[in-house]
């Protein structure tokens, strides 16, 4: 179904090399993304967590090229989506991708939609945008709502974006997001603004929708519920660096990251009983001026005097499963 | 006791306006729709319904008074002018010039502003700085004495009215939208468009624009208010249309001379340029109020 020509043998989709992006203020460089590589395979749905700052949101802006200007730069490294670096592109070539190939679902749905314009219309822009109406512009807004499951499309499409429920809107931009049956879907946060109940439906859609179209998901949130429930594999983010890479499985069975740890002890268990729900102590760094050695050695319960001193190298322990932290190293 | 009462009344009153869940009417501004419909319809009709031409005299009947003064006659209801010429007639004809001006100029300098304010806004950074800079310098400028200056290299007349009020007009536009498109395009919407792969143009213009069009048409129409008394001041000081036109700020300046025997000639036109304006602010506050989202009033 999908343009074969430039796949790769080994089913990678993207691949993100070494990527930096700073921010630009006053107080100095904010070095938001610093270094972070890893790659999407075809079809496969990936988490991306961390806390508040850490970078994730950032990383996807910067696979869209879309880091706020002029604060904020990508000042290295490669992205490599169907093998071609989308840092050498053109704007307009950029422009071209985005909303078709690469598309992407907002946090917010009920500001994301302008409330000027009828929900119909906006589903039909990404169509128009890119050239891709066949017959009728409306029939393919219908379909696209049918899709994600709202409600009497037909007369939906002449509503507002106020007539709409948060999920519906968030059903909505999911539309928006797949009309073009893109290769790559950023989801960041899509659910954060909803109910739990709504959350839930819009995961499970996501799910549903992903695997009719195929596409590779990114999903960005700080969620692990989210991320347990329709995940493959998991990137933990803590500032601007990816410290473990995992699949879903091997992340909450044995994380080997202190930082994972930290996380997945966070969560509350329904029915177990403990005095209190623990919490990473500490803040993370500030991005102005970053520890020298692991960024999360300050927090960190088991950390050696070699962690304040350099990075740790990114270790494999086993397939898929890497992470960057001296417990693991040899020497 | 009596005040304990009034009290509490207020009080209930006060109450029930919150809790019974009726949304407050907002007051229609009946003496703003009247004065504007007064305009309008001069402006419409003025061929039909203004007695005499506007430019004949009739030097036999020369300043006559208004109809309910000794001497005036009902044939001309506001009286003649020292060239016998209708005033009514040319009042009602004056509306047209008045509303050829305003309407001139804020498209001229309307488009300018909002054109630079969006590029302004939009784009940020150094094209913002520079732009707003410029702004900056030309609100600077004393408006007026740029407008005698101007009027009188250009030669006084209608169009150079339209030409320097627009010249001068734009900063107010500019820093209006700017201010607007500098919130709106940090909105997720924007955000979204660029995700969908929309250019900066079209987001601009189909996404931004959109938005700012309420303020505009407030500020528009307060503005016009002021384009008319301003034209008038042209006029009056000699600068802006020029003799035998009907403007009525010209009329007032041409009757300057009579006021101690013919009151009417420069009473009647300070009533039209009263009435205009007064309609077109008053319409215009009232837009403000209704368009105002903050505003729970409909």
């Amino acid at each position: 179904m999908k343009n074969s020509t430039t796949e790769t043998k080994d089913n990678t989709l993207l691949e993100v090399k070494d990527v930096r992006t700073s921010f630009f203020t006053r107080e100095g460089e904010v070095k938001a993304v610093d270094g972070v590589s890893f790659s999407i395979r075809r079809g496969e749905v990936v988490g991306l967590v961390g806390e508040s700052g850490c970078g994730k949101s950032v990383t996807c802006l910067s696979i869209m090229r879309l880091v706020p200007q002029p604060a904020g730069e990508i000042i290295s490294g490669e992205i490599l989506f169907k093998n071609e670096n989308l840092l050498e592109k053109s704007e307009d070539e950029m422009r071209q991708l985005r909303g078709d190939r690469i598309s992407m679902i907002l946090q917010d749905p009920m500001v994301s939609l302008n409330q000027l314009f009828t929900v119909g219309y906006q589903l039909g822009e990404p169509l128009k945008y890119h050239n891709k109406v066949t017959g009728s512009l409306k029939d393919m807004c219908i379909d696209i709502l049918k899709k994600v499951r709202v409600p009497s499309p037909e007369s939906r499409i002449n509503n507002y974006p106020f007539e709409f429920s948060g999920g519906m809107c968030q059903r909505a931009l999911i539309g928006m997001g797949i009309a073009n049956d893109p290769d790559l879907l950023i989801a960041d946060e899509p659910t954060t603004a909803l109910d739990v109940t709504i959350q839930a439906q819009i995961l499970k859609l996501m799910k549903d929708i992903q695997r009719e179209t195929n596409a590779s998901v990114i999903l960005i949130t700080h969620d692990l519920a989210c991320i347990a429930q329709i995940c493959s594999r998991v990137l933990v983010m803590y500032a601007g660096r990816i410290v473990e890479k995992a699949p879903i499985k091997t992340f909450y069975k044995k994380p080997a990251h202190p930082y994972s740890i930290g996380l997945i002890e966070s969560v509350p268990v329904l029915g177990r009983r403990s005095k209190r729900l623990y919490s990473i102590g500490g803040q993370p760094p500030n991005l102005l001026d970053p520890p020298p050695g692991c960024r999360f050695a300050p927090r960190c319960t088991k950390a050696k005097k070699v962690c304040f001193e350099s990075y740790p190298p990114q270790i494999t322990l086993e397939e898929d499963h890497d992470v960057s932290c001296w417990l693991y190293s040899e020497d | 006791m009596g005040k304990i009462w009034l009290f509490k009344k207020n009080r209930l009153e006060k109450k029930n306006d919150i809790s019974s869940g009726k949304k407050v009417r907002l007051k229609i501004p009946y003496l703003g729709f009247t004065c504007l419909a007064l305009f309008f319809f001069a402006v419409i009709f003025a061929d039909v319904i203004s007695p005499y031409d506007p430019y004949e005299g009739d030097l036999i009947n020369i300043t006559l008074p208004p109809f309910w003064q000794d001497g005036g006659t009902t044939a001309h209801l506001l009286g003649t002018d020292m060239l016998g010429r209708d005033v009514l007639s040319r009042l009602i004809h004056g509306s047209r010039i008045s509303f050829l001006i305003s309407v001139g100029c804020i498209s001229f300098y309307g488009s300018i502003g909002i054109i630079l304010g969006l590029i302004s806004g939009f784009f940020g950074g150094r094209t913002d700085m520079a732009i707003m800079r410029l702004t900056d310098f030309w609100m600077s400028l004393p408006g007026i004495i740029v407008l005698f200056m101007l009027a009188s290299v250009y030669g006084p007349s209608a169009k150079t009215l339209i030409i320097t009020f627009g010249i001068m007009g734009w900063p107010n536009y500019a820093r209006i939208v700017r201010g607007e498109c500098l919130s709106l395009r940090e909105r997720d919407f924007v955000r979204l468009a660029r995700v969908a792969g929309c250019g900066n143009l079209r987001i601009m213009f189909s996404h931004i624009f959109p938005n700012i069009m309420n303020t505009i048409i407030i500020v528009a129409t307060i503005d016009v208010g002021g384009i008319i008394v301003l034209t008038a001041t042209m006029s009056f000081l000699g600068l802006g249309t020029q003799p035998p036109s009907c403007d009525w700020g010209l009329m007032l300046a041409e009757g300057r001379q009579y006021i101690t025997y013919a009151w009417w000639l420069v009473t009647f036109p300070g009533v039209a340029i009263v009435v205009a304006v007064l309609g077109f602010n008053l319409t215009g506050d009232w837009i403000r109020k209704i368009l105002d989202p903050k505003q729970k009033l409909r």
